[in-house]
């Protein structure tokens, strides 16, 4: 029973970080649908660049904070430089680009960072609480407490404010948002802002738990976006749905099959879900226009 | 005498094949060169599928890993020759793609990567987990096939580079004429017919859902053969083959030198192979040269290298 806690606590903690990657994946697709396979990229960024921070003796809340302002203003430069010219262009020119940027990205941070793997001190200390027999880290609770807050201020962002529903807009219809008047080009550019910050936010976070470097964004990128596509690609609520449920499964599978599979369920999953709802969990049917 | 495109193609090719070793300065560049060929015939199996069927794959080094495990495996624990493995290798890389390709090729863009791209991870993880089988995250060592043996009892004498270049240059000429071949075959002319739109080329009468298994059983078995191929000249497999980014490096090379022609996707993967050789000296650079070269020519270049470069000289010659 403590065993099954255990492994139920450090799945959603994993889950929340997987959820808020999915959930990156879904702002930039719905504005753009542009799957950003740098997505990792930004987490790793975040947890790289607070590193930098830290070690330059700054205190870690303004390391943190001027990390996320350049993973966004770099995720912004993502959408100026490589995906607003390629406007129009084929899945696979799309889906080469932002693999490019993403390595592009990763050669850049081992130049101008290191190559080494480094830790974030914990926000509030390292001494384990125990529930139910259960040790939880604090910084778990950062995580997803860090995750939920993001998701209600996002929810709160789309539904009550005019420039949230003005993505949303832009998401279901973009000629006819122009037509209303949206400035479509700076909702793209706020999606990659949004989605890079949110990114950097999930790296911080998780720095603490799980060692960063430069390499870390490509299997990050693939999770969340396995996360996003268990979920159905575009929907919010289906990327926190989905990124949980990948966390728990990862979790359970190391705990009760083999942990040198646990990165395997991702995959697999995945492959049981599109063969099953090709549209994921929360995918709505298609039309297509011919 | 005007040569057809798929004439003057294979002419490229055999003449840049026999004439680039005169200038090779030393057996190392015959390395490299069997590398560019092994990489090429893989890419044009990506050609056939993405090029001509407009399919995605992000999992085919999936069946590079199967091909290459193959020549290490079957030989080891059924006696099976290693000449014979690449056979036997590409038979089961065609079936499992038979099998897999069936539900996932119902799939459209992203989904139907993502899919292909979970077959590649699972494959790949398969052959770094199971060790006693696989040998794990180190590989395993593969047999030497004979056949270099074999040319120098006819007095052949090679060395061991060179027979490689030789070898698989025969083998990706080979595989770009059937290539080519298919493409104005009537199985490759409903595979661009699909291509352009699948509710089309159903209403002209083609069974879209079997045309695309075509392409993709075809593309494994190429897929299966290159990785075959690397096995037996490094002597070694490791799981690295089937990965993710192998995939990804597949695809790059297809789409940049122009997955719509076979010269191009053998272009591009020339381009890519050498260039972490052309790198070597700034090794620390190699990653952000390449993220920006793949970046670069998909924004500006879209179509691809060969044909961007055929389209300006078109344009001139009028």
């Amino acid at each position: 029973m403590s065993d099954l806690l255990q492994f139920l606590v450090s799945g959603v903690t994993v889950g929340a970080v997987y959820a808020l990657v999915a959930l990156g994946f879904t702002i930039i697709y719905n504005a753009s649908d542009v799957v950003n396979f740098a997505q990792g990229e930004f987490v790793m960024l975040g947890g790289m660049i607070s590193v930098a921070g830290v070690a330059a003796g700054l205190p870690l809340p303004l390391a943190a904070l001027i990390a996320i302002a350049l993973t966004a203003a770099i995720g912004v430069a993502l959408n100026t430089f490589a995906i607003e010219p390629a406007r129009g262009a084929p899945v696979v020119s799309l889906i080469i680009i932002t693999i490019g940027a993403s390595i592009f990205i990763r050669g850049v941070t081992q130049i101008v960072l290191d190559k080494g793997t480094h830790r974030l001190p914990s926000f509030s200390g390292d001494d384990p609480i125990h529930v139910l027999g259960a040790t939880v880290l604090p910084q778990s609770l950062w995580v997803v407490a860090g995750a939920v807050a993001i998701f209600v201020a996002l929810w709160l962002f789309f539904t009550r404010t005019l420039t949230g529903r003005a993505v949303l807009a832009t998401s279901n219809n973009r000629l006819a948002a122009q037509l209303v008047g949206i400035n479509t080009r700076f909702v793209m550019t706020l999606s990659f802002a949004l989605s890079a910050a949110i990114g950097a936010l999930a790296g911080v976070l998780i720095t603490p738990i799980l060692p960063t470097s430069f390499e870390i964004g490509i299997s990050l990128a693939l999770k969340g976006f396995a996360a996003a596509m268990l979920g159905g690609m575009g929907n919010p609520k289906g990327a926190l749905a989905g990124g949980l449920l990948l966390g728990l499964m990862e979790a359970l599978t190391a705990g009760y099959i083999s942990s040198h599979y646990k990165d395997a369920v991702a995959f697999f999953v995945i492959l049981a879900v599109l063969f099953a709802f090709p549209r994921g969990l929360y995918g709505s049917n298609p039309v297509e226009r011919v | 005498m005007r040569l057809s495109p798929k004439q003057s193609t294979l002419l490229v090719l055999a003449v840049l094949m026999i004439a680039s070793p005169f200038f090779f300065p030393s057996n190392y560049y015959y390395r490299v060169g069997s590398l560019v060929f092994v990489n090429s015939i893989a890419v044009v199996g990506i050609v056939i599928l993405t090029g001509y069927a407009g399919q995605i794959s992000l999992g085919h080094a999936g069946f590079l890993g199967i091909g290459g495990y193959a020549c290490a495996l079957l030989p080891a624990h059924f006696g099976l020759p290693p000449a014979l493995a690449v056979v036997a290798g590409a038979a089961l890389s065609g079936a499992i793609a038979y099998v897999v390709g069936r539900p996932i090729l119902k799939l459209k863009g992203y989904y139907l990567a993502v899919a292909t791209l979970g077959f590649g991870v699972l494959v790949s993880m398969v052959l770094a987990n199971e060790g006693w089988l696989t040998g794990g995250p180190d590989g395993i060592k593969v047999p030497d096939p004979g056949l270099r043996a074999l040319l120098e009892q006819v007095g052949i004498e090679l060395t061991n580079p060179q027979f490689w270049y030789a070898f698989c240059g025969l083998v990706l000429f080979i595989g770009a004429w059937l290539a080519l071949n298919l493409r104005e075959s009537p199985t490759g002319r409903a595979l661009r017919a699909l291509h352009g739109s699948e509710v089309a080329a159903r209403t002209a009468g083609i069974d879209v859902a079997k045309a695309k298994l075509n392409a993709f059983v075809i593309s494994a078995v190429y897929a299966s053969v290159a990785g075959s191929l690397l096995a037996l000249q490094n002597r070694l497999i490791t799981p690295d083959v089937a990965g993710f980014m192998h995939s990804i490096e597949l695809v790059t090379m297809a789409v940049l030198g122009g997955a719509g022609s076979v010269l191009g996707g053998i272009f591009g993967a020339a381009l890519l192979t050498l260039l972490p050789q052309v790198l070597t000296v700034l090794q620390d650079y190699e990653h952000v040269v390449l993220g920006l070269v793949m970046m670069l020519v998909m924004i500006f270049l879209p179509a691809g290298l060969i044909p961007s470069a055929r389209r300006l000289l078109r344009g001139r010659g009028e």
